[in-house]
């Protein structure tokens, strides 16, 4: 199972701050691809994403029990 | 804890007190406070949101950068988190460092790699209407799915 996490105008365009997926063994980018479709969402090219609270690419393997937080351009300070 | 989030006032001189040292000979501080108008927009106020325990490893890590490059430097950063009205202080930075120009230089550095690593997003609440900020026209995009190396490391 995946936990990802969302935050910011994804959060409001998913309507929860987190959902869990059964998946693993797939990437970063098929999840952002399901996630996509699942959620009608198009923007998700401009959204990192972090493994575990790690920055990772696209190509990244994910495992049971990761925690993915899909991370939109940031815009603290 | 040299790098914090949190959701009350941010109490500017306890950061500094942070990085006070002896073999200190100048402290600077970054202030980001809450901008009333933007661009002839008036807003609101703002909300911040964070993802709040990478915002603190990414804080760290910026702070290993800056030893790196100035490693005489002591540096603190707390950047609050909810709503925030105008003129409220988001984040504080004190740098440390036996000579100024090293302050200045570390902690502009320090303030221009929060803005590119740290998870915080901040969403304008204007009269009419709100928007989260950060990549609405699309100029920035992450086509391998993360910053470039340069974007992490620079």
């Amino acid at each position: 199972m995946i936990k990802v996490l969302f935050f910011a105008h994804l959060k409001d365009s998913i309507g929860a701050d987190s959902i869990t997926l059964q998946m693993s063994g797939e990437s970063i980018s098929s999840l952002k691809k399901a996630i996509s479709e699942q959620y009608k969402v198009d923007s998700l090219h401009t959204v990192m994403a972090a493994v575990n609270e790690e920055f990772a690419d696209e190509s990244t393997i994910l495992a049971d029990g990761d925690i993915v937080a899909l991370i939109p351009p940031v815009s603290g300070g | 804890m040299n790098y914090e989030i949190t959701r009350n006032a941010i109490d500017i001189q306890e950061v500094i007190d942070k990085v006070i040292s002896r073999n200190a000979g100048a402290v600077t501080t970054f202030i980001g406070t809450v901008r009333e108008m933007t661009y002839g927009k008036k807003t609101l106020y703002l909300y911040y949101e964070a993802y709040e325990t990478m915002a603190v490893k990414k804080l760290e890590g910026i702070g290993r950068e800056i030893k790196e490059r100035w490693p005489e430097s002591i540096t603190a950063i707390t950047h609050r988190v909810g709503k925030l009205e105008i003129t409220d202080t988001a984040v504080v930075i004190a740098i440390s460092t036996p000579h100024r120009n090293d302050a200045y230089e570390a902690n502009r550095y320090a303030i221009e790699r929060i803005k590119e690593i740290v998870p915080i997003w901040k969403k304008e609440i204007w009269e009419d209407g709100e928007e989260w900020i950060g990549n609405q026209k699309e100029t920035v995009a992450y086509p391998k799915g993360k910053p470039e190396e340069k974007e992490i490391y620079d």
